[in-house]
């Protein structure tokens, strides 16, 4: 039994390996807030909004098979969040009944005990379907639905009942062995007993095969011990199959709360950016081949969720373009820009709706960012070979079709260097299939590739009017060889930047 | 028949057991850490002896290398291994058979003894028949093996034991506890319950789950209740339970004696090979050497200490691999060079190297040529005794003389820091006076000192110096070199290092 609401064919896999890269792309992208946002204290929705976010979807059916699924979900938020909260009342339920014990006849007791409990979780759910089923468009919902119903009828709950009776043995117990190790006996297997007296006495009385019987004495305790411990031999193999079968509706049971934890996720995330009054939109993915980049009103979603005000989005028509390279100045929203870019492909590429008012690309195969980083505490290495280590990271592991986000990066090394070695990795990158957006200081490096007139590099800046104040928007433009440092420390410093030289 | 033995082509050659020890220098050369840890676990063969007794002719150490080099066959290896572990499981049936009280207990394990017996020797016979082997111990043992096999002994033996087996196996009982006891009669083919279980709720699965099983603890004894559901079961199939009752009459001492040989035998290259392959995997080379006694050019090349080899690698750390070589008239390698830089280390792979070799094992190294010495001197100055210089230096003086007494031009001496309780003059002196006596031996020698101009002493020294990076002069290398080596860096070349540049970068990339 599947619920496939993550994937048209197979599970949510829990235990997949997320990115290499995947703790360098969280801190330079901030995801901890949009996950944050997702889990609303939750532990679980966390991980599993962590996990859906960062193991990306690699084609555009599979983004749109997700999207239409949350469109739904978005349609009827109670009954979604009711069924999880069933589901995960289900899992807590069996937590608190079970025990730990070494006798079979113990396990036996209680997991009959929890299979009783998750027969009665069952029957709610299939009202569930029974009742809502009509209220969900997508083929994803539709098919569990059907699901439900199928695998859970009145029949299969009659025979549950039936189980749950014989299982208290009423009848005694019936056991086969064979001889083992030095003649000892092994093997145990519960047998039906169900007309073992009346059998008994027949064969005693009809027939050749002989029947040898003993009496414990009553003051023979090591005797009745041995009896008990022969009786949970013989319950071993059925108090197993039954204990399994609970771990198995157990299990179930957390597949769905997995299938259906990143949508309820989606659906926190939804109704704060809702009251914030910030837009989103489902994304039109492309096929990754595609070089389509095209968006309205893009912004940082962990920015906006962090502060009061609105933020500002940015507008990109950049289909055909490999390369963007910006520019300009400082505290001028770059930073900001390229953050926007690789949430909004992570969100896309997990089947979310997106931080802008319209946003299409093409899916890539990886997103991977180069960020400044603090300086190493254990001066292992230099800064520049730092950077270049976790380049060579990077190297490793991108491929064609992938993203790779420059943040200011080869910057701690003389001027030349630097834009040789940015210069160089970035060509290479290109000519790779590789989209890179690097933010850079580098004049010597942007404005080359600029004075190079590549066809399909774009080059944006961040916009600063004559007087100085930031807009936080970016336009295209040409790299200046200043970034404005200055007017920063004549807001930091005016008194000593005003004095006369 | 008779089948001499796989670890001497003239078993004569052995002298006996009793009389063998550690050689002086197996603890300077830390020769009983690696024969520790290559024996460790296999008391019960007594393998110490062989690894104390070094073979002097080329064909005795041939002889070996040729079984080991068979035994590099991962299969036969396997096959071996597994052979000998039925054989110590056979030996500890037997060992408990004879400790238990119940009559059809002791019967039921002696029978095993013999199955596992059977089962060892003919699994190894059938492996051994179709196994391409080249050496001359496993062609002979094969056919020894092969013979036996076929012997009456044998397979009245394997029928006799197969057929009570099977029996026992197909004496299935019913028990039915009743509250205040229980009956027991013959299985008849009722069928399993928790099948009928496990199939309803199976389409909740979602994959593997716990394993609820309990592992009830077992021991070879039985209680009484046991014993009176044992001897139900004897009534309800008597033919079995009398032939199993005469078994142990009709087979005693059933294990051959030259197989029992092989068994022993064998540990010594199984122990050697197991305490290879960690090292191997981490990437550590062994090689056969080649062993002369006409010539004394001797080399190897990613060479390196067992002993520091095995603790290193087991605490997951790596180990810096050296090499010699020493050609024409070169005999003496005086070793030089900042302390700690690995010289000592060095000293002893060279002399671990020899020791075995003559022993007939593989050595550390990718090839190796090295020389069938006579005699081995180790003298190894222990330099935290500052309390009694004059009796140092005197028992320093006292030691060589007893080597340059007995060291002919066949042996291989070891000096490590010698002299270092006088002023360097007087060491100077004493060394040189060493040193002459050596070259006139033309004895093979590692001399670590930090005498600098023993190094140029004459044609037959060789100079070697533990390294340092040449930046970090604080940071050993561990490299033994003939001449040091240099190397330098600058800040674009820190990406030629990292594979960063435009052409390797394009190289690198995956599409």
């Amino acid at each position: 039994m599947k619920a496939f609401l993550m994937h048209k064919d197979q599970d949510f896999d829990l235990e997949r390996e997320l990115p290499p890269n995947e703790q360098a792309l969280t801190q330079d992208l901030a995801l901890p807030i949009l996950f944050e946002a997702m889990a609303l204290d939750d532990q679980f929705l966390l991980e599993m909004a962590r996990k859906a976010v960062l193991s990306s979807l690699s084609d555009p059916d599979s983004i749109l098979y997700r999207q239409n699924i949350l469109k739904d979900c978005l349609k009827n938020p109670s009954i979604v969040r009711d069924i999880y909260n069933l589901v995960v009342e289900s899992i807590e339920n069996r937590q608190k009944q079970w025990w730990a014990t070494r006798y079979p006849s113990t396990i036996m007791f209680s997991a009959v005990e929890a299979l009783k409990m998750f027969v009665d979780q069952l029957r709610k759910l299939r009202t569930f379907a029974d009742q809502h089923a009509d209220k969900f468009d997508s083929e994803g919902f539709a098919k569990f639905f059907t699901m439900l119903v199928a695998e859970l009828d009145d029949e299969y709950f009659t025979r549950i009942e039936e189980y749950l009776r014989e299982l208290k043995l009423p009848r005694g117990v019936l056991m086969s062995a064979e001889l083992g190790k030095g003649n000892k006996a092994v093997n145990f297997v519960l047998h039906k007993a169900r007309d073992e007296k009346q059998s008994w006495l027949g064969r005693i009385f009809g027939r050749q095969s002989p029947v040898y019987s003993y009496r414990i004495s009553p003051r023979d305790e090591i005797g009745a011990r041995v009896m008990s411990d022969l009786r949970d031999r013989g319950l071993n193999l059925v108090a197993n199959v039954v204990a399994q079968s609970t771990d198995h509706i157990l299990s179930f049971f957390q597949m769905l709360r997995t299938e259906l934890a990143f949508y309820v996720g989606c659906l926190n995330l939804h109704e704060q950016l809702i009251q914030k009054g910030a837009p989103a939109c489902f994304p039109v993915p492309a096929g990754p081949t595609e070089r389509k980049r095209s968006f309205y009103g893009l912004y940082d979603v962990c920015l906006a969720l962090s502060v009061t005000q609105k933020v500002v989005g940015n507008d990109m028509n950049a289909d055909q373009n490999d390369l963007v390279i910006i520019t300009g100045a400082n505290q001028g929203g770059k930073s900001t820009f390229l953050r926007s870019i690789g949430q909004a492909q992570l969100m896309m590429q997990a089947g979310m709706f997106v931080p802008a008012e319209s946003f299409s690309t093409g899916v890539c195969n990886g997103i991977f960012t180069h960020f400044r980083r603090e300086e190493d505490a254990t001066m292992k290495s230099g800064k520049l070979a730092e950077e270049l280590s976790r380049m060579n990271d990077i190297a490793d592991n991108i491929r064609q079709n992938s993203i790779l986000l420059f943040n200011e990066a080869f910057a701690s090394t003389y001027e030349r260097d630097g834009s040789e070695i940015a210069r160089q990795i970035t060509m290479a990158l290109v000519e790779k299939g590789i989209r890179v957006f690097f933010v850079t200081h580098l004049y010597e490096f942007a404005h080359g590739l600029f004075d190079s007139k590549m066809r399909n590099a774009i080059f944006l800046r961040a916009e600063r009017r004559p007087d100085g104040t930031r807009t936080f928007r970016l336009i295209d433009g040409e790299p200046l060889p200043t970034s404005y440092g200055e007017d920063l420390y004549q807001r930091i410093l005016p008194d000593v930047s005003a004095m006369p030289t | 028949m008779s089948f001499p033995s796989i670890l001497f082509a003239r078993p004569e050659v052995f002298i006996n057991d009793q009389q063998l020890g550690e050689a002086d220098f197996f603890a300077d050369l830390n020769l009983d850490q690696i024969i520790a840890a290559v024996t460790a676990g296999r008391d019960e063969y007594n393998l110490k002896p062989f690894f104390y007794f070094p073979l002097n002719s080329t064909d005795e150490i041939e002889y070996r290398h040729e079984v080991m080099q068979d035994l590099e066959s991962a299969t036969l290896f396997e096959q071996v291994k597994s052979f000998t572990q039925k054989m110590r499981t056979m030996r500890e049936h037997l060992v408990q058979a004879d400790a238990l009280g119940h009559k059809y207990q002791e019967k039921a394990w002696y029978l095993d003894a013999g199955e596992i017996y059977c089962d060892a020797v003919n699994c190894f016979a059938d492996y051994l028949a179709y196994e391409a082997l080249k050496s001359r111990g496993f062609l002979a043992f094969r056919k020894y093996l092969a013979n036996y096999v076929q012997s009456d002994g044998f397979t009245l033996l394997l029928a006799e034991t197969k057929k009570i087996k099977a029996d026992l196996a197909a004496a299935k009982y019913c028990v039915f506890l009743t509250g205040d006891g229980f009956k027991v009669r013959k299985y008849e083919s009722e069928s399993d319950y928790s099948t009928d279980v496990e199939e309803t709720f199976k389409k909740f699965k979602q994959g593997a789950v716990k394993d609820y099983r309990i592992e009830f603890p077992w021991w070879p004894q039985m209680n009484h209740i046991e014993v009176k559901i044992l001897d139900f079961v004897a009534r309800l199939y008597p033919e079995t339970f009398s032939n199993l009752d005469s078994y142990r009459a009709n087979n005693g001492n059933f294990v051959d004696e030259a197989i029992s040989a092989f068994d022993r035998e064998i540990q010594f290259y199984i122990a050697f090979l197991d305490h290879m392959a960690p090292l191997k995997r981490a990437g550590l080379k062994f090689c056969y050497p080649r062993v002369a006694n006409d010539s004394k050019e001797v080399y190897d090349y990613d060479g390196y200490d067992l002993a520091l080899a095995h603790k290193l690698i087991g605490e997951g750390s790596s180990i810096v691999c050296n090499d010699f070589h020493l050609r024409d008239g070169e005999r003496v390698i005086v070793v030089t060079g900042p302390n700690q830089g690995g010289k000592t280390t060095f000293t002893r792979t060279f002399a671990q190297l020899h020791y075995l070799a003559v022993i007939g094992c593989p050595v550390p190294g990718k090839e190796a040529r090295l020389f069938l010495f006579d005699k081995l001197f180790t003298h190894f100055g222990r330099e935290e005794d500052v309390k009694n210089q004059r009796g140092k230096l005197e028992d320093d003086l006292f030691r060589i003389n007893g080597i340059l007494g007995q060291a002919t031009s066949n042996s291989i001496i070891v000096m490590n820091e010698i002299f270092t309780s006088t002023t360097l003059q007087d060491a100077m002196f004493l060394s040189k006076k060493v040193m002459e006596k050596i070259t006139e031996f033309d004895s093979l020698c590692v001399w670590v000192t930090f005498i600098d101009e023993l190094a140029f002493f004459g044609e037959q020294t060789v100079s070697m110096v533990s390294t340092v990076v040449p930046e970090n002069p604080a940071q050993r290398t561990f490299k033994i070199v003939r001449r040091p080596a240099e190397g330098r860096s600058y800040a674009i070349s820190i990406a030629e290092q990292f594979r960063l540049t435009y052409e390797s970068l394009k190289e690198r990339i995956q599409s």
